[in-house]
C-alpha cells in the first residue's frame, strides 16, 4: 500500500469518527438536555382537547312546564382548518356534503364563511377555530354515510347535539321573552375564562336576547371536557383525561303559559279586529303582571315569530323576511321596549298630581267641550262637553279640560313663560314617581326607558334642533313656497318660535302631558306597573320573570327575588278613589259598552281606556286594568298601535285575557284556580331534557 | 496463502483455490463485523415492527405483515452477502460490464412507463405481485466495483491513477449519476458523489483532481439553485431543514415531527413497542427512511447511540478491511462501502434530528425496504469478501 493510499484511510477514519461523533452530540443535545421541553410538545401533539357540551337548561312556566327544552338532532358540522389544509381549499369535500345532504354546494360554502361587514347571511357569526354546523336535523342515514367514509369527509363530522326545542305549552309561545341562541363569537370566547372551544365540540351558543340573555351564566352550564388521545390522521384513540359536564339549570319563570297563550290569542284578535276595522294595527302588546309582587304571569308582543328558525342557522332572506322592517321588527318586545304615547291611561298619574297639588279630591270641576290653553283651545275628545263633574267622573268620562286646567293653572303657578327659579312641576314628578321615564328593573336585556319630556328635556331637545330651526326660520321655505305658499309661512312660523323660544316649557307642553300626549312615551311594561301600584295601595314593584333557579335535579339553587319595592307617593284614600273610580270605567264609563255582559261577580275588573293621537299616524289604542276591586290580584294592560279608540281595540283584549284567567263567558275552565297562581314551586322531573 | 501483494501473482492465486479452500476460507471471517450486522438487522426487525404494528392494526392487515417480509429480505439478504462472500471478489472485474450494464438498464427502465413515483422520487419499477425493485440501491454496488477497477488498475511506477483513468471513472459514474439524478433521488446522488470523492482519494488521485471537483460540484449546485433546476418539493425540504416550522403542515411536517418523536424518547426512552408518537404514527415512513426516530422514541439516548455506535463498528471494520486488503483493488472496494455506507448513515440519522436536509435515503441494515437491504447486505459480503482474502501478515 502505498503511503498516500494509507494517509488518506487514516484521514477517512478521522472523518468518520469526528460525523458519528456529530451526530451522538446532537442527539445528546435533543433527547437528553431538551428531552423534556420535546416530551412537552409530544404530549400536545397526540392529545386533542374536546369541550363536551352542558346541556342546556330548560325555561319553565309556573307550573313547571317547559316553554323551552332540549331535543337532540343529528348535526353536521365543517371544520373550517381542516378544510383549508386540503389541496384545494376543501372545495371538492364541500362538493361531496353538498351531494350526501342534499343542498347546493354554494349554500354550503355561505354557510362555513365567516361573518364580516359586507357579508350577508348565511355565514358563520361564530369563531372560525370552532366546527361549524352547516346542516341540523340530518336524516341519520345520511350522517352514517358521513361518518363512515370519513377519509372522503376530513373535517366534517355528524354528531348528536342538544339544539332548542319550543313547544309552545297551552299555546303559549312567548317568543320575545324567551328569547334566542347565538353562536359565540371570538371576542366572547377570548374573553371568557377558563375551559376555551379548541374543536370537535359543536356549537357553543350564547343567549342573545331574552331570558336566554339574562340567565344564560345560570341555563349555559359548565361544559366537561375529555383530553383524548389521537394519532397523525386526528383518529381518537383512548381517553386521558375527562371531566364531565355540569348540566345548565333550569329557571322556572313566573310565566302561567296558559294565560301567556290567553293573552297571545287575545291580542291576536284584536289586532285582527282593528284591522278589520280599517286601522293598519301595525304592533301591538298585551301583559299580565301579579300587582302583589310584580312577577309577570304573561307578556305577548304583536308580530311575533316562531323561535325555533333560530335552530341551525338563519338565512338573509329568511332573517328579511321574518324579522325584517316588512315584518315589523318581530323580534322586538312590545312590552318592554316598545314606546308609545300613553293617552288618558296616563291620568291617573296626573289626578294623583292635581290632588297632591293642592286641588280638592272631592272637589266640582267643570268639563267643557274645549278649553284655552293660552291662546289655543284644547279640545275634549271629540269636542264633546260634559258640564260640571267631580274627579271621579271625570276619570270615568275620561274628560280631557279638566286636566288641561290643573296643568294650566300649575304652569301659570310656576311662572308661565318666565318661570320662577324652582317649578313645582307636580305633573312631572308624580309621572316619575310612577316609574314613567326610566327603566323598571325588569330581569330582560334592553328595557326602554319610554320618555317624560320635562323643562330639561326641552332644553336639551332645542340644543340638538336649534340649528335646523334657526335656518327654517331665516330663510324660509322657499320651495315649498312655490307650491303651497301658506304651508311654508306656517313651517317658518313654527320654526322661529322653535328656534328662539324652543327650550321654554310651554302651556301646550303642560296640557298635553296631562293627558298622556304631546312628548309623553312610555312602554306597556312601565304601565302595567304604574297600575299595579294604584290596585296594590302604592308599592312600586319591580317586575320579575325570574322566580327561581334550579338545579337539573330538581332542587332549588336560588330564589330570583325582585329588589324591594318602592312607595309611591300618593295617599291610600287617593289610590282607593282612583280605584273606585276605574271601576266605574268599565260599567257605565268609556269601556261600559266593551264590557257589557261582563261576569264582574267572579272578578270585577276596574281600568282605564287610552287613545293616543300620534301625528301621521293611526291612533295608539290602550286599555288598563286591574282586578279584582275589592283585593286586586292582576293588572292587565293591552296595547295596539295604530289601532283605534282604547275602548274599540285594547278594551276587548283585555276583556278576553280576564276571561280566560277565570274562565268566564265560554271558557270552559278557568286557567287560574280560583285566580291564584301556583302557591309554591313547580316540581321538575327532567321531563323535556335532551338525552 | 503463499504470497504478498505481488499483483502479478493475483491471477494464479485465484485459480488455484478449490471449493473446499473456500469454505475453510470463511473461518477468516470478520466475526465483529457479521455479528454487528446481525445485530443490527434485529433491532431493525424490532424497530420496522414498532413501527408499523399499530398501522397496519388500523387499516385491518396482519399486525406483523411487515415485520415478516423485512425478515424474509433479511434472509434473501444474508444469502446474497453470503455468496459474494465467497465469490473471490477479484473475479468481480470480469463481470464489472455487465454489473455496469445491468445497473444503467435498471435506471433507465425507472425513467420509462415501468417505473413508479414513491413520495417525489421516481425511483421504483414494479414487478408485480406487491414487489418493487429500486434499481439506484443496485446501483451503488455497481459504482463500487465500477471505480475499484478503473482505479485499482495495475500500475508501473505511478502512485495513483492517471488522468485517463481518473476521467475514464468520471465519465462511467457520470452516467448512472445522471440517471438519478433525472429520478429525481437527491439522497442516492449525494451517496455518488461520497463514493465518487472517497474512492478517488484513497485510490492515491492527484490533489487537484480531489479540489477541482469539489470546487466544481459546488459551482455546479450554485448553478443548479439559480437557474431553478431543483423540484419544487427539493427546495420546500431544503428550506423546512434551514426552518422547520416554517410550514409544519406541510414539509416541515416529517422534520418537525422526526424532532419531536427523538427528543420526547429522552436519556432511555419509552421503551420498545410504547412510543406513542410512533403509535400514532405522527412520523411518515417511519420503517423505511425515518426508522430511527422509532429508536430515538422508544429506546432514548442510550439506545439511538448504541446503534450509532454499531454502525460505527461497521465502518470501522470496513475501514480496517481496507487497509489490510490485499490489493488496491479490494482496499477500493472497501473505501467505497464505507463511504457509501457512512455517508448514508450520517445523512439518515442527520436529517431526523435535523442537521442534514430530508432525502429519502434509508438507514442501512436498520430500514424496512427489499432493494435497501439486498444491496446492504452484497456490500457486507463484499467488505467480508475482501477480508477473507486480506494480507496475510497483518
Amino acid at each position: 500500500m502505498n503511503p498516500r493510499t494509507h494517509f488518506r484511510l487514516v484521514v477517512l477514519y478521522v472523518l468518520v469518527g469526528a460525523l458519528l461523533l456529530v451526530l451522538v452530540g446532537r442527539l445528546w443535545s435533543l433527547q437528553v438536555l431538551e428531552g423534556e421541553h420535546y416530551q412537552g410538545i409530544a404530549a400536545q401533539n397526540r392529545t386533542r382537547d374536546i369541550v363536551v357540551p352542558a346541556v342546556r337548561g330548560m325555561i319553565l312556566d309556573d307550573r313547571g312546564r317547559p316553554l323551552v327544552r332540549n331535543t337532540s338532532a343529528l348535526v353536521v358540522s365543517v371544520d373550517r382548518t381542516t378544510l383549508s389544509r386540503q389541496k384545494d381549499g376543501g372545495k371538492s369535500i364541500v362538493k361531496r356534503l353538498a351531494g350526501v345532504l342534499g343542498v347546493s354546494q354554494d349554500e354550503i360554502t355561505k354557510r362555513i364563511r365567516l361573518c364580516g361587514p359586507g357579508i350577508k347571511r348565511p355565514c358563520w357569526p361564530g369563531s372560525p377555530y370552532q366546527p361549524i354546523p352547516v346542516e341540523d336535523h340530518v336524516d341519520p342515514k345520511r350522517a352514517l354515510q358521513i361518518m363512515e367514509r370519513q377519509e372522503d369527509f376530513p373535517g366534517v363530522t355528524a354528531q348528536v347535539q342538544a339544539v332548542r326545542d319550543y313547544p309552545n305549552p297551552e299555546g303559549a309561545s312567548a317568543a320575545q321573552v324567551l328569547g334566542y341562541l347565538q353562536p359565540v363569537t371570538q371576542e366572547e370566547l377570548d374573553r371568557r375564562t377558563g375551559l376555551k372551544v379548541t374543536g370537535y365540540s359543536g356549537v357553543d351558543l350564547v343567549g342573545r336576547a331574552g331570558l336566554e340573555a339574562q340567565y344564560d351564566t345560570a341555563l349555559r352550564g359548565e361544559p366537561g371536557f375529555r383530553k383524548v388521545l389521537v394519532d397523525s390522521q386526528g383518529r381518537v384513540t383512548g381517553t386521558a383525561a375527562e371531566q364531565p359536564p355540569v348540566a345548565g339549570s333550569h329557571i322556572v319563570t313566573s310565566i302561567d303559559a296558559g294565560v301567556q297563550g290567553a293573552a297571545e290569542k287575545a291580542l291576536q284578535h284584536a289586532v285582527e279586529g282593528a284591522r278589520k276595522a280599517g286601522h293598519p294595527a301595525d304592533a301591538g302588546a298585551a301583559v299580565v303582571m301579579d300587582v302583589q309582587t310584580g312577577n309577570l304571569v304573561a307578556m305577548a308582543s304583536y308580530p311575533t315569530y316562531d323561535p325555533s328558525i333560530w335552530t341551525g342557522g338563519i338565512s338573509q332572506d329568511e332573517y328579511d323576511a321574518l324579522l325584517g322592517k316588512k315584518k315589523g321588527e318581530p323580534l322586538i318586545s312590545r312590552v318592554t321596549q316598545g314606546q308609545f304615547a300613553p293617552g288618558s291611561t296616563f291620568k291617573i298619574s296626573s289626578v294623583s298630581a292635581a290632588v297632591k297639588d293642592g286641588n280638592s279630591l272631592h272637589g266640582t270641576y267643570d268639563c267643557p267641550g274645549s278649553y284655552n290653553v293660552g291662546n289655543r283651545a284644547f279640545r275634549n275628545f271629540e269636542g264633546q262637553g260634559y258640564g260640571p263633574m267631580n274627579l271621579h267622573t271625570a276619570l270615568v268620562k275620561s274628560c280631557d279640560t279638566i286636566f288641561y286646567r290643573f296643568a294650566y293653572q300649575e304652569w301659570q303657578r310656576d311662572g308661565g313663560m318666565k318661570p320662577r327659579k324652582n317649578p313645582s312641576d307636580p305633573m312631572v314628578k308624580m309621572a316619575r314617581n310612577f316609574g314613567f321615564g326610566t327603566r323598571t328593573g325588569i330581569d330582560l336585556p334592553s328595557e326602554s326607558m319610554g320618555r317624560i319630556p320635562d323643562r330639561g328635556w326641552k332644553k336639551s331637545f332645542w340644543e340638538d334642533t336649534k340649528e335646523a330651526n334657526c335656518k327654517g326660520a331665516k330663510q324660509g321655505y322657499p320651495q315649498l313656497a312655490k307650491t303651497d305658499p301658506a304651508r311654508a309661512a306656517y313651517l317658518k312660523a313654527v320654526a322661529t318660535e322653535n328656534c328662539t323660544e324652543g327650550f321654554v316649557w310651554r302651556p301646550g307642553d303642560a296640557a298635553n302631558f296631562s293627558v298622556g300626549q304631546g312628548d309623553v312615551l312610555v312602554t306597556p311594561l312601565q304601565l302595567v306597573r304604574a297600575y299595579s301600584a294604584v290596585a296594590n295601595g302604592g308599592r312600586m314593584v319591580t317586575p320579575r320573570l325570574g322566580v327561581a333557579v334550579m338545579r337539573p335535579d330538581g332542587t332549588v339553587e336560588r330564589r330570583l327575588g325582585a329588589p324591594p319595592a318602592g312607595r309611591l307617593p300618593v295617599d291610600a284614600k287617593v289610590l282607593k278613589y282612583i280605584r273606585d273610580s276605574l271601576g266605574d270605567v268599565t260599567k257605565d264609563g268609556t269601556a261600559a259598552g266593551t264590557f257589557g255582559g261582563f261576569d264582574f261577580k267572579t272578578v270585577d275588573v276596574g281600568g282605564k281606556t287610552g287613545t293616543a293621537e300620534v301625528y301621521g299616524k293611526d291612533d295608539t289604542s290602550w286599555f288598563a286594568s286591574f282586578g279584582p276591586l275589592k283585593k286586586p290580584r292582576f293588572a292587565v294592560v293591552a296595547m295596539v298601535s295604530q289601532g283605534g279608540t282604547g275602548a274599540s281595540t285594547a278594551a276587548p283584549a283585555v276583556r278576553e285575557i280576564w276571561e280566560a284567567m277565570y274562565g268566564l263567558n265560554g271558557h270552559k275552565k278557568p286557567i287560574l284556580k280560583d285566580g291564584r297562581l301556583p302557591a309554591e314551586l313547580p316540581k321538575i322531573t327532567g321531563e323535556g331534557a335532551a338525552e | 496463502m503463499i504470497t504478498g501483494s505481488g499483483v502479478g501473482t493475483v491471477e494464479g492465486y485465484a485459480v488455484r483455490r478449490g471449493w473446499r479452500s473456500r469454505v475453510a476460507g470463511l473461518r477468516r471471517l470478520d466475526w465483529t463485523l457479521f455479528l454487528v450486522v446481525v445485530a443490527l438487522s434485529v433491532i431493525g426487525a424490532l424497530l420496522v415492527r414498532s413501527a408499523t404494528y399499530q398501522l397496519l392494526t388500523d387499516q385491518g392487515k396482519d399486525p406483523e405483515g411487515f415485520l415478516k417480509r423485512h425478515i424474509l429480505n433479511l434472509v434473501i439478504g444474508f444469502l446474497l452477502g453470503g455468496v459474494v462472500t465467497v465469490l473471490d471478489y477479484r473475479l468481480l472485474r470480469a463481470y464489472v460490464p455487465i454489473l455496469y450494464g445491468a445497473a444503467c438498464v435498471g435506471l433507465l427502465a425507472v425513467l420509462t412507463p415501468l417505473g413508479q413515483t414513491i413520495n417525489g422520487s421516481h425511483s421504483w419499477i414494479v414487478i408485480g405481485g406487491g414487489f418493487q425493485v429500486q434499481p439506484s440501491e443496485f446501483a451503488k454496488v455497481g459504482l463500487v466495483v465500477l471505480l475499484a477497477m478503473i482505479l485499482g488498475e495495475p500500475r508501473d511506477g505511478e502512485i495513483g491513477p492517471g488522468r485517463r483513468d481518473v476521467l475514464l471513472a468520471l465519465v462511467l459514474a457520470g452516467v448512472p449519476g445522471v440517471l438519478i439524478m433525472l429520478q429525481p433521488d437527491l439522497g442516492t446522488t449525494l451517496v455518488f458523489i461520497a463514493v465518487v470523492l472517497g474512492m478517488l482519494a484513497i485510490s492515491g488521485a492527484q490533489k487537484r483532481w480531489l479540489v477541482g471537483l469539489v470546487g466544481g460540484g459546488t459551482a455546479a449546485a450554485f448553478a443548479v439553485w439559480f437557474f431553478g433546476l431543483l423540484k419544487d418539493y427539493q427546495i420546500d425540504r431544503f428550506t423546512a431543514f434551514l426552518d422547520p416550522n416554517a410550514d409544519p403542515r406541510g414539509a416541515g411536517y416529517n422534520a418537525q415531527q422526526a424532532r419531536i418523536a427523538i427528543g420526547s424518547g429522552g436519556a432511555l426512552g419509552k421503551g420498545l413497542f410504547h412510543g406513542q408518537q410512533t403509535g400514532g404514527h405522527f412520523v411518515p415512513e417511519q420503517q423505511t427512511d425515518f426508522v430511527f426516530t422509532v429508536a430515538g422514541e422508544e429506546l432514548g439516548f442510550v439506545g439511538a447511540a448504541v446503534i450509532i455506535a454499531l454502525l460505527g463498528v461497521v465502518l470501522w471494520r470496513g475501514l480496517r478491511i481496507a487497509t489490510q486488503a490485499a490489493d488496491l483493488f479490494g482496499t477500493l472496494v472497501a473505501t467505497g462501502v464505507v463511504c457509501w455506507l457512512g455517508f448514508q448513515t450520517f445523512e439518515n440519522v442527520g436529517m431526523t434530528i435535523g442537521i442534514m436536509p430530508i432525502t429519502g435515503l434509508p438507514l442501512p441494515f436498520v430500514s424496512y425496504g427489499g432493494s435497501a437491504t439486498f444491496a446492504n447486505m452484497i456490500a457486507f459480503g463484499l467488505l467480508q469478501a475482501v477480508h477473507v482474502r486480506r494480507r496475510p501478515f497483518d
